[in-house]
């Protein structure tokens, strides 16, 4: 009971407040779950099978086929559904794995610090001022299609971020008096990293995880256009994208429109959901 | 205070393990992932004999760290291999045809991003927390979103299947000659005085330079409200305001000139973005630059050229990189004296 | 003569969950020539009444009620283009921390012209000149016009911005907190710069800071700021020879004396009030060590003694 009138209470100050941060982050939310549950219960939501022809080719929209059918007459809802799912696995596998490593490597070399922490840094920096989307069509082109393979492409192509931003949070915390107590105490190694560091980082890593799975999103639509992600016939915005590209300038637009309008949307979901939280988290403060 | 020089110089001593780097993750990328280049370029049915020629010649039946030193010493030379494919083009060679065309369309859609940059983020500054700025905001982040083939397609298809008004591939007409100089159309048409040139490169030049512009600008309209918002909350402002000085004049003369020094660093930045960008850009529009010939060469499975190819994208950003912040310790007096 | 005159002033900062009653029903005057210093803990509300009488204190603040009449005018009710058109020409500011104050990537001498042009017609020659004999007037020696701000020293720059203050020949001069970032010898040289300036150019002064012991020698007034309230105000000598407010007798003891030695190091117990939401009545009355009954219930009105002010309830006739 008082728990949830703490809620309520904060919840109403917070619309006060921050209105514009927590319609973001709602909106974002929202999207993010629709999409989730579409990929999710893509079977119950799709109303034909992704990969066979079902009708005629080429045919517009109409209440058969809310999105029509694509060159090869397959409902193009239905791709779009499933399509949610590759797209949602993907990307969230691939920045989890991102994440995991750029954690670890980013504690690591922040608290250790030394010829580790120089090398490594140099290293990650370097990745990073790269452009993602080319360095992961070099590391595509040279894996081969399939879905695994643009997992580990798109992974490694984030993990710098995660770990210059865990790094610099373990800097700021490693030389916080507690620590330095419980060094002092005898405390080992990792208990510290364990019970001080990871905790104060993972609050900061909500935010950039929701901005990082947006630039997921494109990049990995990015691989899929370009014929370097997931192959036909799996069923993926990006790709279908590409694939529909002829017909759109013969007039067939819906082929390419909706995934790649989906595209956009889940991007702008994580992007939304990560703006609203960062404002809600770390507030502009501008008053003087 | 370290003197313009002493910072330029360090500056550029940092550069090169950087680009060692990098050089050395593409290497790492190209030959130690699985797979046999040279199988893959001449199937499973040719003779052993051909195939072992074939390894010595691309030197690829020397030891690993070998290739390595080769490799890197080669770069040095502005050396940056052979097509395996196209009768042993230097690499070099193709890049540099296919550059000028790159190098057009990311300067326009680089001047469209940063007028709209610009705008948007000063005004959005400059009106905080009002109407305008929500919008701006909103607008920012929903423009960094689009997926550049779908704006792209959706221009095509207003613009070139609906209204017929653009064209919707390629760098110009057929039809017409342009005489190459820099390579760089619009320019080369300006300097023979071809009328015909210059309208058809134009025309050619507006649908994916905009496309790629504006998905660009959601990122500079953020980072110019940005320090924009920082600036105006510093101090000197106020006392500006205290001796009277026109708010335009605070604005433009010293607000936007202080903010400017973080927004170029960022621009600088944000040249790899520019770049990604303009691979699909020319993919969609069927734009005859680098990043088409990027993918054409990795369809043929040219892997030599594809190397090259990331090696230059690699050293490009460096470069510019380097330059962006040679211009800022130039600009901000408290590094120059 | 009078040159300003506040009466009733209110500022109040308008924060998302609070309402912060920096100025709370001020009432002063300035005359000309005079050089008045506000003190005050941080928090006194003492920069928010400058602010205000610049009129330009910064959002979510705003003035809510009162007037401030300069010139025959009522600043409150000016639109913003008069007021900005006194602004550094009749009245101007100088603040704290003049590294942050001025715009590092402009020379020192072009901010001082583009001043000088702002408020007068005349050309960027004259105005080179106007600016070279300013700097020389407190203190700078004028080839360092083509300087940049951070090739200044703490106590150059914070001449520099004085010079700007008065470059346009104003009627008052509101200085806020001018020496707190500089060193003690340099704070004593610009108080002594105001002063001069005060006698030179006829410049009216009014010193914020929260140092009372700096104002002392070259302010004629005094007045005391305590809780968005001034309680206390008369006369630099009287208030040094007979303080009234049991805050100013506090503020002044507090300071260390080197020529009286073996006493124990004074300060003032207890917390600033929060001034969104501020004690009842008297808003030392928590801290005070001769607080009664009504200190707690209503605001001490005004009680004078000669031309002395003092809001407290010990002085009720």
């Amino acid at each position: 009971m008082e728990l949830s009138l703490t809620i309520s209470h904060s919840l109403r100050r917070l619309w006060k407040a921050r209105r514009l941060d927590l319609l973001f982050t709602i909106i974002g939310l929202v999207i993010v779950i629709i999409i989730s549950f579409m990929a999710i219960a893509a079977s119950l939501v799709a109303p034909y099978d992704p990969l066979s022809s079902v009708d005629k080719a080429l045919l517009p929209p109409s209440f058969k086929h809310i999105m029509g059918t694509d060159n090869l007459g397959r409902d193009v809802f239905s791709r779009l559904v499933y399509g949610s799912r590759t797209v949602m696995t993907v990307v969230l596998l691939s920045t989890f794995i991102s994440m995991s490593i750029g954690t670890v490597a980013g504690l690591i070399s922040g608290y250790f610090g030394g010829i580790v922490d120089r090398v490594l840094s140099l290293t990650m920096d370097s990745i990073y001022s790269f452009p993602g989307l080319i360095l992961a069509i070099a590391i595509a082109s040279m894996l081969g299609p399939g879905v695994m393979n643009t997992v580990i492409s798109i992974s490694i192509v984030y993990i710098p971020t995660y770990f210059r931003m865990v790094r610099g949070q373990t800097l700021s915390i490693k030389n916080q008096l507690y620590v330095e107590a419980a060094e002092a105490m005898g405390a080992s190694k990792l208990t510290i990293l364990w019970k001080y560091v990871l905790p104060n980082v993972i609050t900061v890593i909500p935010v950039v995880f929701s901005m990082n799975v947006a630039d997921a999103v494109l990049t990995e639509a990015g691989l899929s256009f370009l014929g370097l992600g997931v192959p036909s016939p799996t069923p993926d915005w990006g790709f279908d994208l590409k694939n529909g590209q002829r017909n759109l300038l013969a007039g067939y637009w819906w082929i390419s429109i909706f995934p790649g309008i989906m595209i956009v949307i889940l991007a702008l979901g994580f992007s939304l959901l990560g703006e609203g939280l960062n404002e809600l988290l770390n507030p502009e403060r501008r008053y003087e | 205070m370290v003197s313009l020089r002493a910072y330029i110089l360090t500056r550029l001593l940092l550069t090169i393990p950087t680009i060692l780097i990098l050089l050395t993750f593409v290497f790492m990328i190209m030959r130690i992932l699985p797979g046999d280049p040279v199988l893959a370029i001449v199937g499973m049915k040719a003779s052993p004999e051909y195939i072992e020629k074939l390894r010595e010649q691309l030197g690829l039946n020397k030891p690993l760290w070998m290739q390595y030193i080769d490799y890197v010493s080669n770069i040095f030379r502005l050396d940056f291999g052979r097509s395996m494919i196209w009768g042993r083009r230097p690499v070099i060679q193709e890049i540099m045809d296919r550059f000028p065309a790159t190098l057009e369309l990311t300067i326009f859609a680089f001047m469209i991003s940063v007028l709209i940059g610009l705008l948007t983020g000063v005004g959005s500054a400059m009106k905080r927390g009002s109407k305008l700025d929500i919008t701006l905001r909103v607008w920012s982040i929903v423009a960094y979103s689009l997926f550049i083939p779908l704006l792209g397609m959706f221009f095509q298809l207003v613009f070139g299947v609906y209204l017929r008004i653009l064209p919707v591939a390629g760098r110009k007409s057929p039809l017409v000659r342009i005489h190459r100089i820099t390579g760089l159309y619009i320019l080369d048409s300006i300097l023979t005085l071809n009328w015909k040139g210059l309208i058809t490169s134009l025309r050619y030049l507006i649908l994916p330079s905009l496309t790629l512009g504006i998905v660009l600008s959601g990122v500079y309209t953020r980072l110019v409200r940005s320090s924009m918002l920082d600036v105006l909350q510093q101090d000197f402002i106020r006392a500006l305001r205290s001796r009277g000085i026109a708010e335009r004049k605070v604005i433009f003369s010293h607000a936007l000139k202080n903010a400017f020094i973080p927004i170029l660093t960022m621009m600088g930045l944000q040249f790899a973005l520019l770049l990604a960008g303009a691979v699909l850009t020319e993919t969609t529009f069927s734009w005859p630059g680098m990043g088409t010939f990027l993918m054409e060469r990795i369809q043929y499975r040219d892997y030599t050229t594809v190397q090259g190819t990331i090696v230059f994208f690699a050293l490009l950003v460096s470069l510019v990189s380097l330059i962006v912040d040679i211009i800022y310790a130039y600009i901000d007096p408290r590094i120059r004296y | 003569m009078t040159l300003l005159s506040i009466t009733e002033l209110k500022t109040y900062y308008y924060l998302p969950d609070a309402v912060i009653k920096a100025v709370d029903g001020v009432d002063l005057e300035i005359a000309e020539g005079e050089i008045i210093g506000i003190v005050g803990e941080s928090g006194s509300g003492k920069s928010t009444l400058g602010l205000s009488i610049i009129r330009l204190v910064p959002s979510p603040g705003k003035i809510v009620g009162g007037n401030i009449f300069f010139e025959g005018k009522n600043l409150i009710k000016l639109p913003e283009k008069e007021m900005s058109k006194i602004r550094g020409k009749e009245i101007s500011m100088v603040f704290q921390d003049p590294l942050t104050s001025l715009d590092p990537l402009m020379r020192v001498g072009d901010q001082l012209i583009e001043t000088i042009i702002t408020h007068q017609k005349v050309s960027e020659d004259e105005a080179s000149k106007l600016a070279r004999d300013y700097l020389e007037m407190v203190g700078i020696p004028g080839d360092r016009l083509r300087d940049y701000p951070h090739q200044f020293s703490g106590g150059m720059r914070q001449r520099a911005m004085i010079a700007m203050a008065i470059a346009t020949s104003p009627k008052l001069v509101i200085a806020d907190e001018p020496t707190t970032a500089l060193d003690v010898i340099v704070q004593a040289q610009i108080m002594r710069l105001f002063s001069k300036l005060r006698d030179e150019l006829g410049v009216s002064f009014m010193i914020i800071t929260h140092d009372i012991s700096i104002v002392m020698e070259v302010a004629d007034k005094i007045g005391v700021m305590y809780g968005g309230h001034l309680v206390e105000y008369g006369d630099v000598n009287e208030i040094h020879k007979d303080p009234l407010h049991p805050y100013t007798k506090e503020l002044l003891r507090a300071v260390p004396n080197i020529e009286v030695r073996d006493v124990e190091l004074r300060y003032i117990p207890g917390d600033p009030p929060d001034l969104s939401n501020p004690p009842s009545g008297c808003r030392f009355h928590p801290r005070c060590l001769y607080a009664t009954d009504i200190c707690k219930k209503e605001i001490p009105g005004k009680r004078f003694k000669n031309k002395h002010m003092v809001r407290c309830y010990l002085y009720e006739q």
